[in-house]
């Protein structure tokens, strides 16, 4: 294995605590959103960018979420969801499995939503791979 | 020293560059004591425009006017579009009387007192910045100390220390003496035997004892050696009764919470290291003044819709937000400096790998919060002068002013620098809301917070209209997958700003990828 090729290795875990914070952020620990149920998830950590009523802003540029038929199949807001998609950051560290999928099961039945089947935490682990 | 014998530094270096290649020169430079501060070594040399060559900016953040600045001052024909009302983009400054508009129309009224702001983008430069700080002392911008490290700040964890905030000082102190103390005892026990040497182990117990102010049996103790650097129950006084008394420490478990030792490694980061300055009345003063060097070239309220070219130049389309009318402006090249987060929003005409590039970015959602009270009374009773306080609830920190020290009547003090899921919570709430979520998580800190507060403002990135976010947040992965195609010249398109930079999120990073942007435009039209 050459340097290079080990540098690369290095598990994912551990290349982010060695990333350097290199931005201009606060300092300190934070404590975990400990938000268990779908509605309150959305509300602490979605409505910040898509809205409280999920309509998104910018004209498209944070898209809306309510009536949204990608929604049907729960690995388009999963993978989105725990991987991040354009300017929106993964939430695979904010947020545990049982937390993501309790908030894609609350907005696939709400904002003009209506795909009852719930999201498990099952689910999650298994789609987000 | 005769300036005209003696070759700059600058030149030094370019010859030693040119002679042994980098290496040498990094070499030189470390000589010289000169390396790895920053990338930048002097304002580019922009020699022999063509004449009437011409180049067109998106934005008249701080990397879209070095770059006009510089081009300019080399003879290019130099426009800027900028979609706001003003110059500066995130390096802008709130002060009493000027109005915020969130991007669901919500309007926030900054009532602070004259002299009062807070900077609700970048607000602290490091000393290593020269670039930024070249540009400072060029046009003459004030500075004034940014205090960082405050050593009698605090510091709160949820999970330890019963909730209660404990001074920097204090904890830090433990620390140091708890790990200093169980190093010892490993050491003693033979422990680190395999690794160390007699006489290194000899050295290293040494340091310990005196580095963890550890005691004659080497453990950490109370004592009045400890208070020393903790602080005291009682601090030394005059005359009759002047004895101070010793501080109790605090346990190991308290001492080993993670708010403990983050706060501690935040003061080694390279970005975050003293000293640290701020421009004297508000950062906005940095914006405006390269505003006086190229207002004139900046139209304002210009939302652009489309940047198409061709092999010999680039149309920029852009709609004049007060009266709707769309117009045309065409360059040989430009510089687009437009947000990644919004850029969706613009039409352009690039190759797919600079738009795979600019839809790969993640953008961090900030907070932050002004605070006016009454009176200083984080000075007067709790003798806190600038610097932070640290907490593990979503407002994640305090910042005390720097400016004006021990001055009477109402001041502003930063209520809140949320991150991440803390940012999300309260950018989640309405403007009355987040006041009341600052109150009721500052005033742990300082109870005196209900009784003396007076307005305030809160300023959530992620629905800022004109960037829904608030820096570039590169992944290692997503930066080996698509940043040189990002920084690439794009036919004649080439785009700038702290996302195009390895300095994300700092005033640095833009103006660096703005002059490395226009050096390679510039390289082009040379050879073209």
């Amino acid at each position: 294995m050459t340097l290079r090729r080990a540098l690369i290795a290095v598990p994912p875990l551990l290349a982010l605590l060695a990333a350097p914070a290199q931005g201009d952020t606060p300092g300190g620990a934070q404590a975990k959103n400990k938000a268990v149920d779908g509605a309150k998830v959305y509300k602490q950590i979605c409505a910040a960018c898509h809205m409280p009523n999920a309509m998104g802003s910018g004209g498209g540029a944070i898209p809306a979420l309510a009536k949204d038929r990608k929604l049907a199949d729960p690995a388009y807001p999963v993978n989105i969801v725990m991987k991040g998609k354009g300017a929106m950051p993964p939430m695979n560290e904010m947020l545990s499995p049982a937390q993501v999928a309790a908030v894609i099961t609350y907005v696939r039945t709400n904002f003009g939503n209506a795909y009852p089947q719930p999201v498990t935490e099952a689910d999650v682990k298994r789609l987000a791979k | 020293m005769d300036d005209s014998t003696q070759p700059s530094r600058r030149q030094l270096l370019g010859l030693i560059g040119r002679a042994g290649g980098a290496a040498a020169m990094y070499q030189a430079m470390t000589a010289l004591g000169h390396a790895a501060e920053t990338q930048f070594d002097g304002p580019p040399v922009l020699s022999g425009a063509k004449p009437g060559a011409s180049v067109v900016v998106l934005g008249a953040g701080l990397a879209g006017m070095v770059a006009a600045y510089e081009l300019e001052k080399a003879g290019y024909q130099v426009k800027i579009l900028e979609f706001q009302d003003r110059p500066g983009g995130r390096n802008y400054t709130l002060r009493g009387g000027d109005s915020f508009t969130e991007s669901d129309g919500t309007v926030q009224k900054v009532q602070f007192a004259p002299g009062n702001y807070i900077n609700p983008g970048p607000w602290r430069i490091p000393h290593h910045h020269n670039c930024l700080l070249h540009y400072c002392r060029k046009f003459g911008v004030a500075m004034e100390p940014f205090i960082q490290l405050n050593h009698n700040g605090f510091i709160h964890s949820s999970e330890a220390f019963g909730g209660q905030p404990q001074r920097y000082k204090a904890v830090a102190t433990d620390f140091r003496g708890h790990t200093s103390e169980l190093l010892a005892k490993a050491a003693n026990a033979k422990a680190l035997d395999a690794s160390i040497s007699a006489e290194d182990k000899e050295k290293l117990l040494e340091a310990l004892r005196h580095w963890g102010v550890l005691d004659a049996n080497m453990a950490y103790s109370s004592s009045i050696a400890v208070s020393a650097q903790r602080g005291y129950d009682r601090p030394p006084g005059g005359g009759v009764g002047g004895a101070p008394t010793p501080s109790q420490i605090a346990k190991l478990g308290d001492v080993l919470d993670p708010q403990v030792w983050t706060a501690m490694s935040f003061y080694f980061n390279y970005v975050m290291q003293t000293t640290m300055f701020q421009p004297v009345g508000g950062m906005d003063m940095i914006g405006k003044a390269f505003a006086q060097q190229v207002g004139k070239l900046i139209t304002y309220n210009a939302k652009v819709m489309k940047v198409a070219q061709n092999g010999k130049g680039v149309t920029v389309s852009y709609r004049d937000v007060p009266s709707g009318k769309v117009n045309k402006l065409s360059a040989d090249w430009c510089v687009c400096t437009i947000p990644l987060s919004i850029i969706s929003q613009v039409e352009m005409q690039v190759g797919p790998k600079l738009a795979a590039a600019m839809k790969a970015v993640p953008y961090a959602g900030q907070l932050k919060m002004g605070l006016e009270f009454k009176r200083r009374f984080w000075e007067e009773d709790d003798n806190i002068y600038g610097g932070h306080s640290f907490t593990d609830q979503p407002i994640a920190q305090l910042s005390y002013p720097n400016d004006r020290f021990f001055s009477s009547g109402p001041a502003v003090l930063l209520g809140a620098f949320a991150r991440d899921a803390g940012a999300f919570e309260l950018t989640g709430m309405t403007p009355q809301e987040r006041i009341e979520a600052a109150l009721a998580q500052g005033e742990i800190f300082h109870p005196q917070y209900r009784k003396e507060f007076l307005n305030g403002v809160s300023v959530p990135w992620s629905r800022v209209p004109w960037i829904l976010g608030c820096t570039s947040r590169w992944s290692e992965e997503n930066r080996a997958a698509h940043y040189d195609n990002l920084v690439a010249i794009d036919g004649r398109v080439v785009l700038a700003g702290e996302h195009a930079s390895y300095y994300g999120g700092w005033m640095e990073g833009s103006l660096l990828s703005g002059i490395d942007a226009i050096t390679r435009i510039h390289q082009r039209t040379q050879a073209a």
